[in-house]
């Protein structure tokens, strides 16, 4: 069930993976997004970014802040159009939103005008599903988030760790074979956090998932990922690819996750030393 | 129950005070007339049925200018927001009309409908038209747009898009819309209704100035206080406080 050797060294990969005999899940080719911004120039957010992720994967990708990480969900997520490149999921290239692929955004995007079980069963909804069979899901995806009693509750009436919990409940009721994550955890204190690292696993381990997962922790992508992918800043590049090989499950405070995450750190330093001077610049203009 | 009880004393405060001055006869009570005369004009009006006849009849002018108002501001608010050209051309043409007092409709009314209750419509309509459309305008801009893109992403597309989804999280914006839209046509309508002396509660102003009659004015002023205040503070507010809490909007 659980993915990865006991071995507390890490491994490094040059940043094109070996072809794997498996159909990659996600495969991203030469993905690059360019965009004017309201000055006129062109930026250049991501740079041919190649990725390929395995069948029940867990991948983190981990870069500074303006590295575009959270972009690159949004195109895999297919609500925009990447500038040039391919994704492809089980080898076939996509194209706009579909529900084999679910964000669950840094926001979430609950639906505040429904319940609790309107939320969750609202993807069902739009897949035409029968409502015996909705009825059903979303009594089982609530009591795999333990929110079974909060079924007829509207999200406001929710604490920051619970939302978390029905956004990952309406994302996995539309049973997608990729979950994309964006930062979903920032915002929380760090008990929740941890809690709810411990049940993101124990689902993912439960239903298979595939998982793209985008944080600026470092240490949360070494807790939660197989794989952890670097990207650089301004363009977003994949510098380079780490896989975690250390048993699950993983806790935030053990000493070889603070290991691995500080070598993947001394990589990352140069990258967040980028953005900071960019960040400081811009405000000597103003 | 605390603040009812401030209120309470607010306005006993308040009637006592203007019993006081009217006792005083400063001025003749014919200029200003103690609490209990208007109180007595307000009765006999009751009475002789002249303000209920008032009410019923600004009331339907009201909810048939209002509603109209609503379907046309909310389709032309629609448009104007979802389309590019409509927004830097009519867009900009419904901004500075609303600089324009509803008032001045009224002889642009009379020429083209006479003194007819169409006229008096028009005027309602063009008073409130104008903010109800821009509201929604405002609304459809302000949505959050993490909730198309969610319902994009959970599947939704096209008209289900649109009803599932962007018309429910537009809907604390609507509401705005509407309110404002009532504000501005309650304000139209008794102003038209003073001038085009067509029953309605305009008019009962009005004819209480002719007899120089100050209790049967202060107490239709009352009157348009007290149903404008049910509508605009009872309804809408709590409406709109109701939808703030729960789309995570409460303002501090």
């Amino acid at each position: 069930m659980f993915h990865g050797k006991p071995a507390s060294s890490i491994v490094t990969f040059p940043t094109n993976p070996v072809a794997e005999v498996v159909v990659p899940k996600v495969a991203l080719d030469a993905i690059s997004l360019s965009y004017r911004t309201t000055s006129g120039e062109r930026l250049l957010a991501l740079d041919k970014i190649n990725l390929e992720v395995k069948p029940g994967e867990f991948l983190c990708i981990v870069g500074p802040s303006g590295c575009g990480k959270s972009t690159l969900l949004h195109l895999i997520a297919g609500l925009h159009p990447q500038t040039s490149g391919k994704i492809l999921v089980d080898g076939t290239t996509v194209s706009g939103p579909g529900t084999d692929r679910i964000l669950i955004f840094q926001e979430l995007g609950l639906f505040p005008w429904l319940t609790v079980g309107g939320n969750v069963e609202f993807g069902m909804k739009m897949k035409n599903v029968r409502k015996a069979e909705r009825e059903e899901k979303v009594q089982y995806y609530l009591r795999l988030v333990h929110l079974a009693k909060f079924r007829d509750s509207y999200i406001h009436q929710l604490s920051g760790g619970m939302r978390q919990r029905v956004a990952l409940a309406r994302a996995l009721a539309t049973e997608p074979d990729v979950l994309l994550m964006d930062e979903p955890f920032a915002a929380l204190d760090a008990q929740t956090r941890d809690l709810l690292h411990d049940e993101l696993e124990r689902i993912w381990a439960e239903t298979g998932r595939t998982i793209i997962f985008v944080t600026h922790n470092v240490r949360e992508a070494v807790r939660l990922g197989d794989r952890v992918a670097l990207l650089t800043f301004r363009p977003g590049r994949v510098k380079q690819e780490f896989s975690v090989n250390l048993p699950r499950p993983r806790h935030m405070e053990q000493p070889d996750v603070a290991r691995t995450a500080g070598d993947i750190l001394n990589c990352l330093r140069d990258e967040i030393n980028k953005s900071l001077e960019e960040e400081y610049a811009d405000e000597k203009v103003r | 129950m605390k603040k009812f009880a401030k209120q309470v004393i607010f306005y006993s405060v308040l009637l006592g005070i203007w019993a006081l001055v009217a006792k005083l006869r400063i001025w003749p009570p014919y200029l200003f007339p103690p609490p209990w005369g208007v109180g007595h004009a307000l009765w006999d009006g009751f009475a002789d049925h002249s303000f209920w006849i008032g009410i019923a009849v600004t009331m339907k002018r009201m909810l048939i200018g209002y509603s109209l108002s609503i379907v046309l501001g909310m389709i032309l608010g629609l448009a104007v927001s979802s389309n590019r050209f409509l927004e830097e051309t009519l867009g900009g043409l419904l901004v500075s009309l609303q600089s324009l007092p509803s008032i001045c409709w009224i002889p642009l009314a009379v020429l083209w409908f006479g003194l007819t209750e169409k006229a008096i419509l028009f005027v309602v309509l063009m008073g409130s038209l104008l903010s109800v459309t821009i509201a929604m305008e405002d609304g459809r801009k302000q949505m959050p747009k993490i909730y198309s893109m969610a319902g994009r992403n959970l599947g939704a597309s096209g008209f289900r898009l649109f009803w599932s989804v962007l018309l429910p999280a537009s809907l604390p914006f609507i509401v705005n819309g509407m309110k404002q839209g009532w504000a501005f046509a309650w304000r139209s309508l008794i102003q038209a209704e003073m001038i085009f002396l067509s029953l309605g509660l305009g008019q009962l102003l009005m004819m209480g100035r002719d007899l120089s009659d100050m209790s049967q004015v202060m107490a239709v002023m009352i009157l348009i206080i007290i149903l404008g205040y049910m509508v605009d503070g009872l309804i809408f507010r709590t409406m709109e406080r109701h939808l703030q809490e729960k789309y995570g909007l409460t303002p501090a």
